[in-house]
Parts: structure tokens; C-alpha cells; sequence
């Protein structure tokens, strides 16, 4: 059942070091307040699921939360690389990072096989490709039905899962809409999650097909407004395409990363604090 | 038309590659080239095609260019938004999709992908985004388009890594390996369109653009390109076709606060 609680409490309770992560959102709902609160709060040694690690994941493996990460396309959507990972990756800075790799396709299904509480995912792909001898989680099975050969996924199940929504009620139903990525799957193919959304309201007044996660499903669930900036909440407010741009140069280099990880997420109490110093230290200030 | 309009590299390829994306045609679309070509088809010759994203908008006409692959204006202008797994599952691997138009880092001569990393894997010089939905679309697209810029870094001998299979080492390796698409039937650069030979599958320069050499061509290839007994040039660009890319691109640069994409 979903506690409605603070951002600080949830992370502090649910998240611990160790932990196999996903913090999901394709583009859009990402959920960067909660991504923040983990670097603030020093946890370790997580092993890192996201199909598309992008600027928040740069981030978290930059500040050394990491340990693994398991992904399916990594980079700054619209800019380039992720000179954090990268660094990680080609350098073993801040720590070596172990990476399990695969495909879109084959990532969102181990959640739905997670969700499914299956052992594993079937798709049909990777004959040909480099992949499966990189990664040891891909193995080839022949159908029982057919013959046809196909390339077989274990589950993702994260010890927590982590999504940004748009709205909760009060007895933490979550609804959630426009591009919905893989957090109704990554929710139910984890043991805990936790919901950050920009507001709760009385009523979702959802529509019967809508996209909800019912609060008994969910661990906790935290209002933070703007808790997916820098990327965007449908109906809410835009991506700042800017940040984006901006996180190249910040990342590109430990001199320029280390102290912007400090002054706007370790030396903030929270989101709030972190969109204040940004703000501050951004001559156009934070758009929206 | 009043003469032939003056247009860049970068701008007949294109118009090149939207050329061959037909109306109609239900087309899963890469990030960055191949969005902007899908794009321009649907507002000249191809109203009716279909533009599937893979972060789950399927029909999406967006007013300007997406600058991610999540755009919001994906889904609000598409006819339906399912979730990624659905993407992948029901429609990709279901067998619905024509053409999957795809960008990539580095091909070799059977338009084998690379998009993981340069040099080791394990220590690699250069790491890429890696594979993204690609592996299943050039698996299970009907046939696959791939649009990047030609040099002899990006089309080379041999791949450090097979991200998303082409023909693999030629002849009917995709058959054999019972991939149920086409794989690539065409590759346009800022040089010239290739096209796999009909029987062994080796890339072939079919069509030089305007005023391009084969040697330029032959010089921005990793391997000794070969071209086809009968080369066409590619008809430039249209005053149609150029106007309404460049008004796509200004519209896309006001939306998205000047942002170059790099």
C-alpha cells in the first residue's frame, strides 16, 4: 500500500545500498528529484537498470553510486555522449563500472516478463549480432511449438523501481499519460517503487482505459512538483532542451563535473533547493 | 522552376532518402537523419505514411522536428501511443512495419551496424549510445534504410562490433539465419545511394548525387566500393522538396530555442 510521504523519507527507507535500481521514462517523466535524492543520500554500489541511461543516470554514475548498469542505449538524447558513462566505461573513473547490455526491444519485454513474475522474455532478434557474446543474459532457445530459434531474456525484477507520474489521489493511485515508456511494467516487476508526482489531487478523474497504477501496488508516493525536470511531465511543462545541452560541457570533464554535483545536488537539501541554485547559477534562470 | 537551386550535401541526402519511403508506407523511424527524411516524405510526396517512434507513438506528425525519441509532440499528434514493450512486440515483431529507417556510427560492405563501440569492447576507444531498438528492426523491419554521412571512417573494412545485422558476410546469410525481414535495400549518403548487389549483397553505388566524383566516393569508403554497371545521378532536389525541408528545420530551430543538434 503507498505510503504518501516525503521524497527524502521514501529514498531513506526503501533504497538501499546494494540495490538493483530502475529508474524509468523514455524521454519523458524521468524522474530526476528522486535520481538527485539518491546521489544526496550516498547510496552505493547500486546496480543500475534504464533502457536509455541518459543525463540523470550521467549523473549518478559520476557522483559513484554505481556499480553495474544494465541498459539498452546510452547517451544524451539530441546532444551526444554521456562523458560520465563514458569515463566509467573507458576509464574506470570513478569507480570500474560492469556493464550488461542489450537491445530496446529485449529490455522492455524483461520487465513485462518481470511484471509476469515469468523467468524470462522471448523475442526474436540478435541472430547475427555481436551482442549475445558480450552479454551472457542473452541465450538462444529453440520453440518447443516450431523448431524456430529465439533469443531468450531473464526478468528484470529491481529491488525498486523508480517513475515519475503526473498525478496521485490521495490513497496514492498513480495516473500517468502521454508517452508511457516501461514504468507500469518496471513498477509491477519490482518489489518496492516509488511514485514522485507533480501534484495529488482528490480525484485522478481518469478515463476507464486510462494508465493507472493502483496505490496498492506501489511502495510509496511523493509529491514533488517539476520533479521531471530537466526532461518533461505531458501536460505540465516542456523538456529544457537546454539543460541537455548545457549537461555536455558540465559533464565533459571530473573538473567541471565535481563541482556541479557538489554546489547543486550534495549541498542541497532537495529538489527545491537544487532548482534554486541552478536557477542562481544560470544567467537565463530555469525556464518554466 | 527557374534554374537548379542551390542546395548543401547534407540537404539532397535527404531528400534522397525520403524519396524512397513510399505513401503509405508504415515506417519505424531512427532519432536525428532518418526523422528529419521520414518527415519530409510525409509533407511532400507521402501524406499518408505512417511514422512509428520507438518510445511508442505510432502515425505521429510532428509540427517540428523531435529533438528526442520521446518528444511530446510525437504523441500528441499520433493516432495512438502504446508502451515500448507494445512497440516492439506487437508491432515491430508483429510483423507491421515496412520499412525501419535507421541512422547509424559505422557499416561495413553488407551494411552490417555498428552503433556499440570503436576498438575493444571491453576497453573500448570510442563508447557509442550502443543498440537501441536497432537489433530488432533490422531483424524484423520488411526492408531497412539506412541514412548517414559517408567518409572512411564510418564505412569501413570491418566492424569492431555487429550491433544490428545488414546481410551479414553476403549471399542469403539472412535467410539462412531465418531473419524474417529484407534487411537494408539502400544506404543514402551525402555522396551517393547504395544498394546491395541483387545476389551477393556487397554494397553497390546505384546513383552519384550532382557533381559528386566516384573517386570522392571511393576515397570516403573503408573498402573498394563498387558500383553498378549503369550509375544514375539523383535528381536534384526540387524547389518543393528544398522549401519545405528548410522551412521544417527554421520551424524546428524556433521550437527548440535555436539548440544546434549536434
Amino acid at each position: 500500500m503507498a505510503e504518501i510521504t516525503s521524497l527524502r523519507e521514501a529514498v531513506a527507507t526503501l533504497v538501499r545500498d546494494g540495490d538493483t535500481v530502475a529508474m524509468e521514462g523514455f524521454t519523458h517523466l524521468i524522474p530526476f528529484a528522486a535520481g538527485h535524492e539518491v546521489i544526496r543520500q550516498g547510496r552505493k554500489n547500486l546496480t543500475l537498470v534504464r533502457m536509455t541511461p541518459d543525463v540523470i543516470y550521467d549523473q549518478l554514475i559520476g557522483a559513484g553510486c554505481a556499480k553495474k548498469l544494465i541498459f539498452s542505449w546510452g547517451g544524451n538524447p539530441g546532444v551526444g555522449s554521456l562523458h560520465r558513462l563514458r569515463d566509467a566505461v573507458e576509464h574506470d573513473w570513478p569507480a570500474p563500472l560492469d556493464i550488461q547490455e542489450h537491445g530496446h526491444g529485449d529490455l522492455s519485454n524483461a520487465y513485462v516478463a518481470g511484471a509476469a513474475k515469468l523467468p524470462f522474455a522471448v523475442i526474436r532478434a540478435y541472430a547475427g549480432s555481436d551482442l549475445p557474446k558480450h552479454n551472457d543474459k542473452i541465450k538462444f532457445i529453440q520453440c518447443p511449438f516450431t523448431g524456430e530459434t529465439l533469443a531468450a531474456v531473464p526478468a528484470i525484477e529491481p529491488d525498486v523501481t523508480v517513475i515519475h507520474a503526473q498525478k496521485a489521489d490521495r490513497k496514492g493511485n498513480v495516473l500517468l499519460w502521454g508517452i508511457l515508456g516501461v514504468q507500469k511494467e518496471a513498477v509491477l516487476a519490482a518489489k518496492k517503487a516509488i511514485v514522485t508526482v507533480e501534484e495529488i489531487v482528490d480525484d485522478l478523474s481518469a478515463w476507464p482505459n486510462a494508465c493507472i497504477l493502483p496505490g496498492w501496488t506501489l511502495s510509496a508516493v511523493c509529491s514533488v512538483p517539476g520533479g521531471a525536470f530537466p526532461s518533461y511531465a505531458h501536460g505540465y511543462y516542456d523538456r529544457d532542451n537546454r539543460f541537455y545541452q548545457a549537461w555536455d560541457a558540465i559533464s565533459r570533464e571530473r573538473d567541471s563535473f565535481q563541482p556541479w554535483i557538489k554546489a547543486h545536488i550534495l549541498n542541497t537539501d532537495n529538489f527545491e533547493g537544487f532548482r534554486r541554485v541552478l536557477a542562481e547559477s544560470t544567467p537565463a534562470g530555469v525556464p518554466q | 522552376m527557374t534554374g537548379q537551386p542551390a542546395y548543401t550535401t547534407s540537404e539532397i541526402m535527404t531528400v534522397a532518402a525520403a524519396r524512397l519511403l513510399k505513401n503509405g508506407a508504415v515506417c519505424f523511424v531512427g532519432i536525428g537523419l532518418p526523422s528529419t527524411a521520414a518527415n519530409l516524405a510525409r509533407l511532400t510526396h507521402a501524406p499518408d505514411i505512417v511514422l512509428i517512434y520507438e518510445s511508442g507513438p505510432i502515425g505521429a506528425k510532428p509540427p517540428v522536428l523531435p529533438l528526442s525519441i520521446g518528444d511530446g509532440n510525437l504523441a500528441e499528434t499520433a493516432d495512438t501511443v502504446v508502451s515500448t514493450p507494445e512497440i516492439f512486440r506487437y508491432w515491430l515483431q508483429g510483423g507491421r512495419v515496412d520499412v525501419g529507417f535507421l541512422g547509424a556510427a559505422q557499416i561495413d560492405r553488407f551494411a552490417n551496424i555498428n552503433t556499440t563501440v570503436i576498438g575493444d569492447y571491453k576497453k573500448p576507444a570510442i563508447r557509442l549510445p550502443g543498440a537501441g531498438g536497432a537489433p530488432e528492426i533490422a531483424s524484423c523491419a520488411r526492408e531497412v534504410v539506412l541514412v548517414l554521412k559517408q567518409s572512411a571512417r564510418a564505412f569501413v573494412k570491418k566492424l569492431d562490433f555487429v550491433t544490428s545485422v545488414g546481410h551479414l558476410d553476403g549471399g542469403n546469410a539472412r535467410q539462412r539465419l531465418g531473419l524474417p525481414g529484407e534487411g537494408p535495400v539502400a544506404v543514402v549518403t551525402d555522396l551517393c545511394v547504395m544498394e546491395p548487389d541483387r545476389a551477393t549483397k556487397e554494397l553497390t553505388v546505384t546513383q552519384l548525387h550532382p557533381g559528386v566524383a566516384r573517386e570522392q566516393v571511393s576515397k570516403a569508403t573503408g573498402w573498394e566500393i563498387r558500383f553498378a554497371g549503369t550509375v544514375q545521378e539523383t535528381p536534384a532536389p526540387t524547389s518543393i522538396e528544398l522549401e519545405t525541408l528548410r522551412d521544417l528545420e527554421r520551424r524546428t530551430k524556433l521550437a527548440h530555442g535555436n539548440l544546434v543538434v549536434s
